[in-house]
């Protein structure tokens, strides 16, 4: 286990140092006094400081959260739509040279680890042919406290490779998902009943197709929710990005505990609330489910 | 059903799957290269007896200034990119491997007392359960790592096994559930069978055909994990040699042009991975067919 106080009080620094260093932040007290002070702080909504730049922990995360979700929200609307639109697709066509090329692209998507898309982009996009700028957020505006990048141009191109790498790995599994889904469903007699009703061919396929596959889909989405967050760590890093994700690596170097204790908890709330989500688009999706 | 029918149709299956032919013959090179990296390597990267200044960012062998024992050119500290891919493939197998061993045996192991017991255990197992799925195994290995501060095989390994073991459980336990009700399950208890008796000789070997899908996806997850742990600086300590490392080394000279630092050890990365995927796939679908 780290030592904070190794990296607190710096590498030369004398013992007797080291234990002042160790008493000014309650480190000296046995294990369960430092629990039991970090949760009663912590239901309070103080989760303490940070050991390196000594400003609360909470703060520093949440400075940083408007980045991250930023780029994970359009990270997610691509995957669904170009995920789901896809797999609508290759499914429907399945033997057209269109649909085999995604299909095959999507296996190789598949077995491409996050950092390695993210870095074969920049070679591509950035270093070959420069269209792209690598790292960093570009030009931000700040409204209130929300610190956006979708207002100038510069911000949305910088948007476009991490947000583009982030997507990857989910619209493979999203694709897949969907193409199972609607395989199956369009055998079922409900589908050909609506086909011999003379229904149009989108009708069928959105409205009542469609809407039976979506809850696996939804599911698998929610469930990777939590990967969605991991992902990020690794995205913001190659590309710089200042999130935090960032944060918590550096973090991790620094043994910056506060901080890595703050993003547990931060992302145990965010997994939490995105499944009580799911949970009520459940019941959109299929009329059926009823929540007593 | 007897072990030489499933062989003879497992065999019968493989024939006649090119992708799974290629997939495992792939997998078979990069195995052996990976085993016998000492005796194919020309040069031992990790002895610092053999590194020279004057190798330092050499380019592959067919480019101007190349040299002769760096078939794939050299990395900053003169490096061999060939002789240190064979090595990291090294560590990604033997990470990947002990993974699947330890979190699979200890998995199947709580998953077959759930399935068999039922009750409190089953209940305690399956939140338990929920807790470590939604944060996702990537998520938990980054912040576990956090938390114990320090990299290295060792802690990774573990770290991946704690995330990683739920996988297994939630399958055998599934798949225990099933094989409870047979009746010769009802007969060895009526036969006056020991509890212990029952688990291992008539449960184990009947419901772990679903956890080879399992280990065979779950060596590839892994791999890539592993990778982008030590991409990140959080994996295996700097002595040992590892393909994410490499690619992250590498990274830093990608806008110097000098792209063999990243390239080659991607290819073998995702080569590796592939590799197993086309046989996972080939080997679910095969054991398919026994399990429903």
């Amino acid at each position: 286990m780290g030592d904070p106080v190794l990296s607190l009080a710096g590498r030369y620094a004398t013992l007797e140092e080291r234990e002042a260093v160790r008493k000014s932040f309650g480190l000296d007290k046995p294990m369960y006094l430092q629990y039991a002070k970090f949760l009663s702080n912590a239901v309070r909504g103080n989760f303490g400081k940070s050991y390196v730049s000594r400003t609360d922990a909470l703060q520093l995360i949440l400075e940083r959260f408007p980045a991250t979700f930023e780029m994970a929200l359009c990270a997610i609307i691509t995957a669904v739509f170009l995920g789901i639109g896809l797999g609508i697709l290759v499914s429907i066509k399945p033997d057209t040279l269109k649909s085999r090329f995604i299909m095959a692209s999507s296996l190789i998507n598949i077995s491409l680890p996050t950092f390695l898309t993210g870095i074969i982009f920049i070679m591509v996009f950035a270093v070959w042919t420069n269209i792209l700028p690598p790292y960093g957020r570009g030009d931000t505006v700040l409204i209130g406290s929300w610190r956006t990048g979708f207002l100038t141009l510069s911000g949305l191109k910088h948007l476009i490779l991490p947000v583009l790498t982030l997507a990857m790995y989910q619209l493979a599994v999203l694709l897949r998902l969907t193409r199972a889904g609607m395989r199956e469903v369009m055998g079922e007699e409900f589908i050909k009943t609506a086909w011999s009703k003379g229904l149009s061919p989108s009708r069928v396929i959105y409205k009542h197709a469609l809407r039976n596959v979506l809850i696996p889909v939804v599911t698998i989405a929610g469930l990777q929710f939590g990967e969605l967050i991991a992902f990020s760590i690794v995205t913001e890093t190659i590309f710089q990005w200042p999130g935090m994700g960032n944060l918590l690596l550096i973090s991790i170097y620094e043994s910056d505990q506060p901080v890595i204790v703050t993003y547990i908890m931060l992302a145990a709330t965010i997994i939490i609330m995105i499944n009580i989500l799911v949970d009520i688009m459940y019941a959109f999706l299929n009329p059926k489910i009823r929540y007593e | 059903m007897n072990n030489r029918f499933i062989k003879s149709k497992l065999l019968n299956n493989f024939l006649h799957d090119p992708s799974a032919i290629i997939g495992s013959a792939l997998l078979v090179l990069l195995l052996s290269a990976a085993l016998f990296a000492p005796l194919i390597a020309p040069q031992d990267p990790y002895d610092l007896e053999t590194l020279s200044f004057d190798n330092f960012l050499l380019p592959p062998i067919w480019m101007d200034g190349g040299k002769a024992p760096f078939i794939l050119g050299t990395d900053d500290q003169g490096r061999g990119i060939f002789s240190t891919i064979l090595f990291g493939c090294r560590t990604s197998l033997l990470v990947g491997f002990s993974v699947v061993t330890l979190a699979g045996s200890f998995g199947v192991f709580m998953g077959l007392l759930a399935g068999y017991y039922g009750g409190k255990i089953d209940a305690v197992m399956m939140r338990l359960a929920d807790i470590l799925f939604s944060f996702s195994t990537t998520l938990l290995a980054f912040l576990l790592i956090g938390i114990f501060r320090e990299g290295g095989l060792v802690v990774i390994i573990f770290a991946i096994c704690i995330a990683n073991w739920v996988k297994y459980a939630r399958t055998m336990r599934g798949s225990v559930l099933e094989i409870k009700e047979e009746s010769y399950i009802m007969a060895a208890h009526a036969s006056g069978a020991s509890d212990f008796r029952i688990i291992f000789k008539y449960l184990l070997p009947n419901a772990i055909a679903p956890i080879f899908v399992v280990i065979a996806v779950d060596l590839a997850v892994v791999i890539m994990l592993e990778a982008t742990l030590s991409f990140l600086g959080v994996g295996v300590s700097l002595t040992e040699p590892s393909l994410g490392m490499m690619i992250s080394i590498g990274k830093n000279y990608i806008y110097a042009g000098m792209w063999w630092m990243v390239v080659f050890p991607g290819a073998a990365l995702i080569l590796l991975v592939i590799a197993i995927n086309l046989f996972a796939d080939w080997l679910r679908d095969a054991l398919n067919p026994k399990i429903t």
